[in-house]
């Protein structure tokens, strides 16, 4: 079972409190962007086997949409955030490259 | 390749079943190849029978990380249908499913296909118009179903309970050319005949790069080091998204856990193949007794072939609602694979940014009953540049907003 902590209440939450809601910082293209970019935007995922930064919804609690830092071929949770954040927080950086020393951002 | 018949069991039963042959051989990799095949899944496998079979390209290899056959192919439920809604789903699963009737004979390799039939229930008013929808739609592709009434459900699935509390069976989309085949023995069948058509089928070896010159690919680099190639064919299901990435592009694709799990043995009680898609299970006998089970899939990323507990407790939920007969079975063993998910639920048969690279993906969690027809339309694809079974099913329709949208005309896995 897939443990959370939420950010926003603290709880920490069974996945079955929780709705998965798939890549997080995507970058928003709307009208006006390029086919390629907007393509990119709605369909293209990095899918990253490996560390993956994710949204969940704590659903059956709080209700609110928080991020996480997971690696998606071990299941290991590096941390989560606060939705409100446009890329992956610098102290969750630092988690990942603690444990995972060839790892960097793309 | 020794020829299996029962004379031969005949033969080898006098000299105590010694002189069997390996079914394929076990080759080391040469430098070169004029096609290579990532993925010795059955799509993988399929794809290479079909470039030797239907045009004479016979220079391949089938490189796999693990054991051939041991992903999603050995691990699905083997439901086979080709009951979808959209016009160039059914011409691709139909091909698929018409295929299959005569393989064993084409492969002389036993894949037990069973044309046992399937039912897909349906349990609510909305679900009942759906299926209705799809059976018109069926017979104009010239796919053969028909919706049927409840009473006609219990005669074909006696122990069915058509009353339940919550959602009871209105009806059902039955296809009585659909069944089952023996997953294991699909793979098995296209890798001896690949193997005796000369290709090599390269174990224990797994893709760590792709290389390309001027845009065009060149070689692949593996465990067991670096094999040159014309054309390369990415027929990995799970790991699409790892292995594009190699080849510097990205895919539509999200990897997820689905989990089946088969109960103990017990007498026949069941000769169809029933899915309760509102409810969220499916449940077929195996020939060995044992109540083959499948449900929803897992819905965040996942590469570790693990899924959650709350999936099989739903789905089994589902299935004592549908059949309480089973409340008391034991469940012998449970399982999970990492299916490779696009956003309409069709697969991507497709060219590439790279050229001369191509790629067989997104079959998601119904891809077993694809085997045939995905391997004939993709060998057709890297054989001539297009394919009629394949062309709708391009890259380039998520960018074009030509979806095949099929994620509405099934709602369950498999
Ligand atoms: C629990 C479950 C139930 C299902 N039930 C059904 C069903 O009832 N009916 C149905 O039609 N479908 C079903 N499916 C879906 C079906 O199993 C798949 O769509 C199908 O088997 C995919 O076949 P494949 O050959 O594409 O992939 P796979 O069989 O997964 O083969 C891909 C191969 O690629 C190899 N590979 C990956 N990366 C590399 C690398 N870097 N280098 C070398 N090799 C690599 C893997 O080891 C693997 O063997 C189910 C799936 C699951 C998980
Ligand atoms: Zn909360």
């Amino acid at each position: 079972m897939l443990l959370l902590t939420c950010p926003y209440c603290g709880v920490s939450a069974d996945e079955t409190e929780l709705s998965p809601g798939g890549e997080a910082h995507l970058k928003r293209f709307g009208p006006g962007s390029s086919d390629e970019d907007f393509e990119g935007y709605l369909f293209m995922r990095h899918n990253q086997k490996g560390v993956h930064f994710e949204r969940w919804r704590h659903t059956y609690g709080c209700g609110k949409w928080f991020l996480a830092a997971r690696c998606t071929a071990s299941l290991e949770v590096f941390g989560t955030y606060s939705a409100q954040t446009p890329e992956p927080p610098k102290e969750i950086i630092e988690k990942i490259q603690a444990k995972r020393p060839d790892w960097s951002l793309t | 390749m020794r020829h299996y018949s029962v004379f031969a069991i005949v033969k080898e039963a006098m000299g105590y079943h010694q002189g069997w042959e390996r079914a394929w051989r076990n080759p080391t990799p040469k430098a070169h190849y004029d096609a290579i095949i990532i993925g010795a899944g059955g799509h993988g496998l399929a794809t290479a029978y079909y470039l030797g079979k239907n045009f004479g390209i016979t220079n391949v290899a089938v490189i796999e990380k693990g054991w051939l056959g041991g992903g999603n192919t050995g691990r699905n439920t083997t439901i086979i249908r080709s009951n979808y809604l959209q016009d160039p789903s059914a011409a691709i699963y139909e091909k698929s499913r018409s295929l299959y009737e005569t393989l064993s004979q084409d492969l002389n390799y036993n894949i037990m296909f069973s044309p046992r039939g399937v039912i897909m229930l349906a349990q609510t008013e909305h679900e009942k118009r759906g299926y209705l929808r799809t059976a018109h739609a069926n017979s104009l592709q010239g796919v053969e179903t028909r919706f049927i009434t409840p009473r006609e459900v219990k005669e074909l699935c006696p122990i069915i309970h058509l009353e339940g509390p919550r959602y009871p069976v209105l009806g059902g989309l039955w296809q009585a050319r659909g069944g089952t085949a023996r997953h294991d023995a699909v793979a098995w069948g296209y890798a001896r005949a690949c193997s005796a058509m000369g290709m090599d089928i390269i174990q224990q070896c797994e893709v760590t790069a792709i290389h390309r010159e001027n845009g065009t690919v060149s070689a692949i680099e593996t465990t067991k080091g670096r094999i040159g190639c014309n054309k390369l064919g990415i027929v990995v299901a799970g790991h699409s998204s790892h292995v594009a990435d190699m080849a510097g592009f990205r895919l539509p694709i999200e990897s997820v856990a689905l989990q089946a799990l088969v109960s103990e043995p017990i007498k026949p009680c069941m000769d169809v193949v029933v899915m309760a898609n509102t409810v969220h299970g499916y449940m077929s006998q195996s020939d060995k007794g044992e109540m083959v089970i499948g449900g929803g899939a897992d819905g965040y990323n996942n590469y570790t072939q693990r899924g959650s507990f709350q999936h099989i407790e739903e789905t089994v939920r589902a299935l004592v609602e549908t059949f309480p007969m089973i409340s008391r079975l034991k469940m012998l063993r449970q399982w999970g694979g990492i299916v490779d998910m696009t956003g309409d639920r069709s697969p991507i048969i497709s060219k590439t940014p790279v050229e001369n690279c191509f790629i067989n993906c997104g079959w998601g969690t119904g891809g077993f009953k694809a085997i045939p027809g995905s391997g004939w339309a993709m060998a057709e694809l890297m054989a001539k540049g297009h394919s009629p079974l394949a062309d709708e099913f391009g890259l380039n329709r998520f960018r074009e907003g030509r979806f095949i949208d099929e994620s509405v005309a099934a709602g369950v896995a498999h």
